[in-house]
């Protein structure tokens, strides 16, 4: 009971201390050294412990299942585990808010400890617009959902947690996606704080550079582990589903990942200097609008979430209050830009990292129409439609291919240079190459089609070219060569999954068998056991391959009591090369399983490439800081 | 002057979307009638879904005193919504339910057929979505409710929840 007046006056003490900050940083913009002696330091250290203290506070509720406080009676259990009592603290709307805020306030801190170098004035400023974020945080959790508040009479048991929530994967993948997001709020305020202040140059980027691929690495493992989950706990056999909420976290990604070339191009060379503070923007701004578009229940998704016209009503002005505050600053001060007329030839680095952006604002617009266009006929025309993966699958593939081209030709270019470039010869060699391994594979496979045919040998050439640049290179730019390898094993095993995947469903009964290409698949027996808070149906199936090699698949059905939901467990024999996936459904009032069978080749390399992706944001956080070329 | 209309635009189309944003959160349970102009239902020509066969809608609008026809697809979540009250309103005798599967996989639909039990009389294929744009449709899912007569008599945009259940149910008898 009194950890909810704690958490509840931490939350009110953060608040005043943020009004503080925000209130002294604007009186004394002009003065800037006065604020700095007066502790500015220890109030955001201040800030950040009374955060702590909240999120902790309830985080002990949840141990503790102290069911007067309404977001632990809604969202646990007694019976559950410790681990998913704790995780279940950001596994709700109001838990995972309070997490933002706690990341929030840690990242200013941490941002203000870190950036000594940089000049007092643009220091205060990203503080000031760091505050006005979280002060929008602070007030949408005490007004809309607060966290804390008391049940009374207290009851006896609680709601439970949604049983798909209940896994350890699902665990850490919204802390490490939050990470990710929030820190596109450091890259945002440090933005729009150089806007006013004309510091937006190569110095400047060189310090926001961690930044950026601080919260680009945690974005991609946060989506990695998004989607590993869906693919083990969702029961689908898929990974990627064009599900909103997922388009809503690539989103940001996309733009970030934009904005990690920009950043560096405008490190090197000065130039891109509108497009960084821009992707800047629209990254954090994207994130904002993911929270409005998911919490606010306008959009229909697997992804369940509590819904509060109330709370998207705030989201909404604040999202808007955000987006108008940067476009009017943006306005304002877009001729501070130190702007060199320098001329991009075509045959350089600068000319395919800016036509790479704008292949990644095509694919980010398709998505973003994609996701809202059904809000806009709904309102316009009161309709209800989904906009399902054809339509994203035929806008986007065919741009991946100039894309990939692009990619590969790229990193082989040279800075500024005038003259051609060197190794045209290999590049050509290496195009032919994996044109004919392309044709080769569907050739031998065959049922694919010409458009799939040549995706493949765009993948193929960015695949083999980046092996050649880590052979010649070797470890000279291997952050670059390293995502780069990544993204290229990502999209070939995307396209070999998605061409060479197999499947089966069938009903079956115990002792049936089916059989499939050159296997015979036999239910053999189903035991049922009960776990501390869910009965668990266990089939045994023995997969049987011509060459004599056996093996048992154990898919699982699961049926939760509180509240009462039935999942089902995939069963997944994972290889190097294919995933062999078998999940089982009930069939109402029968005695027969709903079994389906998947042979997906390649899965383990899309998780393996995503890492690898991740890896080299990871080098490059902490790489030593890169020349400048002119 | 160009830079200040550009500037002007900008902020007009975020305008523009903060307001269609703002209706779109109130306009969760606003509900508008169906125009109430009897239309006859278009006879058309379709592959049968399980055959192939080319069909006519007419040779299968027969014998029954209502028709629910519905587009649907595999790929589209709002069809799983609505699903479980298309397999209700089949035990329903009056009614005859039938589906147009919309751009879909013939596998996929399949199974989610297999999965959430397969409601339909007949099935057809519109493959390539041209038969349901000559229909009217908007998009996916979608019903059209004919009577004997083959006239619409009623047009459900987006799924089937409860409330256009009973809304169907009622038309049935009073109909009746």
């Amino acid at each position: 009971m009194i950890l909810n007046y704690i958490g509840n006056f931490a939350l009110l003490f953060c608040l005043i201390i943020s009004l503080i900050i925000l209130i002294t940083s604007i009186s004394s913009l002009n003065n800037q050294n006065f604020f700095f002696r007066k502790n500015l330091k220890e109030l955001l250290f201040f800030k950040f412990f009374f955060a702590l203290l909240s999120f902790c506070s309830l985080v002990a509720l949840f141990i503790n299942s102290e069911f007067s406080n309404e977001t632990v009676l809604n969202n646990s259990h007694i019976s559950k585990p410790l681990f998913y009592k704790i995780s279940g603290t950001w596994g709700n709307h109001e838990g995972s808010l309070l997490l933002w805020l706690l990341i929030l306030t840690f990242f200013a801190f941490f941002y203000f400890l870190k950036s000594k170098n940089r000049p007092n004035d643009e220091r205060l400023l990203t503080i000031m617009f760091q505050e006005v974020v979280i002060l929008g945080f602070i007030f949408f959790l005490l007004k809309a959902s607060n966290p804390f508040n008391i049940i009374y009479p207290v009851p006896k048991e609680g709601l439970g947690l949604n049983p798909i929530l209940q896994d350890p994967l699902l665990a850490i993948h919204p802390p490490v996606l939050y990470l990710g997001y929030v820190t596109t709020s450091i890259v945002f305020s440090s933005s729009l704080a150089g806007l006013i202040r004309g510091n937006i140059n190569s110095l400047w980027a060189k310090d926001l550079r961690k930044w950026v691929f601080i919260s680009w690495t945690f974005l991609t493992l946060g989506i990695l582990l998004g989607s590993i989950w869906a693919y083990y706990e969702l029961g689908w056999g898929g990974f990627w589903f064009w599900d909103p909420v997922e388009n809503i976290s690539l989103m940001p990604w996309l733009s970030l990942t934009a904005l990690v070339h920009c950043v560096l191009v405008l490190e090197k060379r000065s130039i891109f200097h509108s497009w960084t503070v821009i992707l800047s923007i629209i990254t954090f701004t994207l994130g904002i609008c993911g929270t409005f578009l998911v919490r606010s229940g306008i959009l229909n998704s697997v992804h369940t979430f509590a819904n509060d016209p109330e709370r998207g009503l705030y989201i909404l002005f604040f999202l808007f209050f955000l987006i108008f505050l940067s476009v009017l600053i943006y306005f304002i001060y877009e001729d501070k830009f130190e702007l060199n007329n320098k001329n991009i030839n075509f045959y350089t680095k600068e000319t395919s990292i800016i036509l790479n952006n704008w292949f990644v604002m095509y694919f980010l617009s398709v998505i973003l129409i994609g996701t809202v266009y059904p809000i806009f006929l709904e309102v316009l025309s009161n309709e209800k439609i989904s906009v399902g993966p054809p339509f994203f699958n035929k806008l986007i593939i065919p741009f991946l291919i100039p894309f990939l081209i692009f990619m590969s030709v790229g990193p082989n270019l040279k800075w500024i240079k005038k003259n051609k470039f060197s190794n045209k010869f290999k590049l050509i060699i290496i195009f032919i190459l994996s044109i004919s391994l392309s044709i080769l594979v569907s050739k031998f496979f065959g049922n694919t089609t010409l458009n799939i045919t040549i995706l493949l040998a765009a993948s193929f050439y960015l695949f083999i070219t980046t092996i050649k640049d880590f052979l010649k290179n070797g470890f000279k730019n291997y952050s670059q060569t390293i995502s780069h390898f990544g993204f290229s094993l990502l999209v070939l095993s995307i396209l070999m999954n998605s061409i060479f995947s197999k499947e089966i469903t069938s009903n079956m009964r115990v002792g049936d068998e089916i059989k499939f290409s050159n296997k015979i698949i036999k239910l053999q027996k189903i035991e049922n056991t009960t776990e501390v808070n869910f009965l668990k149906f266990i089939a045994y199936f023995i997969i049987e391959e011509k060459n004599k090699t056996k093996f048992i698949l154990r898919p699982e059905i699961r049926i939760y009591d509180k509240p009462e939901t039935i999942t089902s467990e995939a069963a997944i024999k994972t290889d190097i090369f294919k995933d062999r996936f078998l999940v089982v459904n009930l069939v109402k009032e029968n005695e027969y399983l709903n079994v389906r069978y998947q042979e997906k080749p390649f899965m383990l390399w899309i998780w393996i490439s995503a890492i690898l992706i991740s890896l080299g944001g990871i080098i490059n956080i902490f790489k030593k800081n890169e020349k400048k070329i002119l | 002057m160009k830079k200040k209309y550009y500037k002007f635009s900008i902020i007009t189309f975020f305008i523009f979307v903060f307001l269609i944003f703002y209706y779109g959160l109130n306009q969760k349970n606003l509900y508008t009638p169906e125009d109430i102009i009897v239309k006859k239902f278009p006879n058309l020509l379709l592959n049968d879904f399980y055959s192939f066969n080319e069909t006519s809608l007419d040779n299968i609008l027969i014998d029954s005193n209502y028709y629910l026809i519905n587009i649907w697809s595999s790929w589209c979540l709002p069809c799983r919504e609505e699903h479980p009250y298309l397999v209700q309103l089949k035990k329903n005798s009056l009614i005859k339910i039938i589906g147009i599967n919309y751009k879909d996989k013939k596998d996929n639909a399949l199974k989610f057929l297999d999965e959430f039990e397969n409601p339909y009389t007949h099935i057809l294929s519109d493959t390539n979505g041209t038969a349901s744009i000559e229909i009217g449709a908007y998009g996916v899912p979608e019903s059209f409710i004919l009577n004997k007569k083959k006239e619409i008599i009623k047009k459900i945009i987006g799924p089937i929840d409860k409330k256009k259940f009973n809304e169907i149910i009622e038309l049935l008898k009073n109909e009746n």
